[in-house]
């Protein structure tokens, strides 16, 4: 995505860190590693931003509509 | 900042109850993906089932109601009879489905009723504990079938969709799953067909959908992934097993995405 | 202008839903009351409302779960083994508030029993066949026309309390022809909205219908609200038919088709001189305790009579608190009391006193 910079949010107390979405993403963009929410799950985080192509995977992966995705 | 994917419009923004990497979180999505994109939010009457999905309209932003274990197509029977030009849906379990519930499914296929069935095979009655289902594989190791399932003593895995297909009534009937982006996109588009052939008043339509169930597969969820690709898919194979309808079109066909609001600007509604 | 007819029962039944407005009909055949069934597929279809022969009696009861959810009037019928085959579906509607209508036309029990009237089901529908602390009307119709009149009625009580309403009959009342008379264009009063009701949430927000209430006290305040409706329905819904019963020294308390045959038995007791009189339950629940407890006041003697190896006495004895002064006899398997029997029996609580 030349020039457009897309930004993935991950709400961190939906997120149940199954990882479904870091296993999808081709570009690694996403890891473990952020921190313990409420209930008690090491949620996962945007590690490589720029790394991001928008393809969306890892939001149609989650099952717990944890992942926004927007440009421009 | 334009969005490119969000919570669906038809979802309310309550947590989940499901397990981490639990099949139904993501079903439902997609289920409300598809009634944003049809615009039919307002006509929709669900019918939740008795299992883990029971608890579906607290995620869901239509009207729904909740059937006795098993009779899910019996009260959607009624629904849509009465109100036959909403779209009526009912999401069901292996254990709602294809264990009590198997009368009550073949004969709503057997009439012919114009209603979508999302049937969820996940392999185990997951609400209870994990204890064996219909759908059970031989050799898997359950709550109530711990000395693996075997077929001279726990019979074989069921599969209501193959048996299914020989009735009239019911004109489209498809098997998908939701390891993978691509099977995810799948399931939409045969939710989508299905919805869409019920709006075109053809008939009974059922889309099953093999669903990770970590907690008592007694995996975790990536690997519970794999596990469908491995084996479920051997004995449950994807893919249509009965399609009488090709012009009916599993891509939106009517009414236009409106714009969206902002993630969850409606306070989470508490459902006592 | 008022019609006659001559019809069963069953089909009175029938014919009273139809004029109440009920469009949406689920049964199974099962004697003997298969003569509803048939007669409801050919009206709906005539009233272009909905007939389903469901593939079981418990299909049925959730075909009519579904339609009350979607605001219609709804009914199902059947005979003893088939309400039990309900009572998870009348449990359920009880709990999400719904209303309904259910006709049990009784035949001889328990296990398959027989298809003579029967008397067997009165615990099951009044103390609750299904699971939870719920009430459902019963009404218990004595002929041809009060099959017509209770179900026509139902459907209002029905909707007016948001619970089931079951018309209690059995084979004789179900089978039995008789003159039915009715204005030709009877029809629903004024049918209540509901508002409650599930028709896709088009500018509303959404809503469910459900009785899972998991959130802990949630499930309590529900049931709250139930027993304060089943209160409101005991004060203003108990429904009795008495019959001289102000100088009667012996009582028959009987409902449906036994008190006609208790009906000829105090007139011919009353021609030997005996004073007996009548005490006819219409509503099974909400029973009449307190009526018959002021006739007890007066120090009567009360025989009970069922087709039953005896249910309702209880019922009277708990109004009555004197077991002494209350008698039973009963006709279990399908039998039908004797007109000579009652009268022996009624002669003997007389003389000793």
């Amino acid at each position: 995505m030349d020039g457009k910079k897309i930004k993935i949010r991950i709400d961190a107390e939906r997120c149940k860190g199954c990882m479904f979405c870091v296993k999808v993403c081709p570009k690694k963009v996403l890891d473990k590693g952020g921190k313990v929410n409420e209930r008690g799950v090491q949620c996962v985080i945007v590690k490589a931003p720029e790394e991001c192509i928008g393809c969306g995977l890892c939001a149609i992966m989650c099952p717990d509509s944890a992942i926004e995705i927007s440009s421009g | 900042m334009k969005k490119m994917f969000e919570k669906p419009r038809s979802m309310t923004c309550a947590r989940t109850h499901y397990c981490s990497g639990c099949g139904h979180g993501l079903i439902h999505r997609i289920i409300c993906e598809v009634i944003d994109e049809l615009d039919i939010a307002g006509r929709v009457v669900a019918v939740a089932p008795v299992g883990c999905a029971v608890l579906a309209y607290d995620y869901w932003d239509f009207d729904t109601t909740e059937a006795a274990h098993g009779r899910t197509p019996a009260v959607a029977t009624g629904i849509k009879r009465v109100l036959p030009d909403n779209v009526v849906f009912t999401y069901q379990g292996d254990g709602d489905l294809a264990a009590i519930g198997t009368a009550e499914i073949i004969h709503a296929a057997n009439r012919g009723e114009n209603i979508s069935v999302i049937f969820v095979n996940n392999g185990v009655y997951g609400m209870t504990g994990g204890q064996m289902a219909p759908t059970t594989l031989l050799g898997q190791t359950t709550a109530t079938s711990q000395f693996t399932r075997r077929a001279d003593k726990e019979g074989f895995p069921i599969k209501i969709l193959e048996m299914m297909k020989v009735l009239p009534g019911a004109v489209y009937l498809e098997r998908t799953s939701v390891h993978s982006p691509k099977e995810v996109a799948k399931t939409k588009s045969a939710i989508m067909k299905s919805f869409n052939t019920q709006l075109g008043k053809k008939g009974f339509s059922m889309v099953e959908i093999i669903s990770p169930c970590p907690t008592y597969w007694g995996m975790t969820p990536l690997e519970s992934m794999e596990r469908i690709e491995k084996e479920v898919i051997k004995v449950y194979p994807l893919g249509s097993v009965k399609d009488t309808l090709p012009q009916m079109s599993s891509s939106r066909t009517r009414g236009s995405i409106k714009p969206r609001n902002t993630i969850c600007d409606r306070s989470p509604r508490s459902r006592g | 202008m008022k019609k006659r007819y001559l019809c069963t029962g069953n089909e009175a039944c029938g014919e009273g839903a139809i004029r109440a407005a009920c469009r949406f009909y689920a049964g199974y055949p099962i004697t003997p009351q298969n003569e509803l069934t048939a007669y409801m597929s050919r009206r709906m279809e005539e009233e272009n409302g909905t007939f389903i022969q469901a593939e079981s009696e418990l299909a049925a009861i959730n075909m009519v779960f579904g339609a009350s959810v979607a605001r219609a009037r709804a009914m199902t019928s059947s005979s003893s083994p088939g309400i039990s085959l309900k009572q998870e579906g009348i449990s359920y509607l009880a709990g999400c508030r719904l209303p309904a209508v259910i006709i049990n036309i009784m035949r001889g029990g328990p296990g398959l029993g027989n298809i003579a009237p029967s008397q067997s089901d009165y615990f099951q529908a009044t103390k609750g066949g299904g699971h939870g602390d719920y009430r459902i009307i019963v009404l218990a119709p004595a002929n041809v026309q009060e099959m017509f009149d209770f179900t026509f009625e139902a459907f209002d009580l029905a909707d007016k309390y948001r619970i089931p309403v079951m018309i209690l009959a059995d084979g004789i009342l179900g089978q039995m022809m008789e003159p039915l008379e009715f204005d030709e264009n009877i029809k629903p009063k004024k049918i209540i909205d509901k508002p409650w009701a599930l028709t896709g949430a088009k500018n509303r927000s959404a809503k469910s219908i459900r009785s899972l209430w998991l959130k802990p006290g949630s499930l309590e305040k529900l049931n709250e609200e139930l027993q304060k409706t089943y209160k409101g329905i005991s004060e203003k819904e108990t429904r009795y038919e008495e019959y001289p019963t102000k100088d009667a020294d012996v009582v028959i308390v009987s409902y449906g088709a036994v008190s006609r045959i208790a009906r000829v038995c105090a007139n011919d007791l009353r021609k030997e001189g005996i004073k007996a009189g009548i005490f006819r339950p219409i509503s099974l629940w909400p029973f009449p305790y307190k009526e018959i407890r002021r006739i007890a006041g007066r120090g009567t003697k009360f025989l009970v009579v069922e087709m039953s190896a005896g249910q309702m006495v209880e019922d009277v004895r708990l109004a009555v608190q004197d077991d002494s002064r209350v008698d039973f006899l009963g006709r279990m398997g399908g039998g039908i009391p004797e007109e000579k029997a009652i009268i022996e029996r009624i002669k003997k609580m007389t003389v000793i006193s």
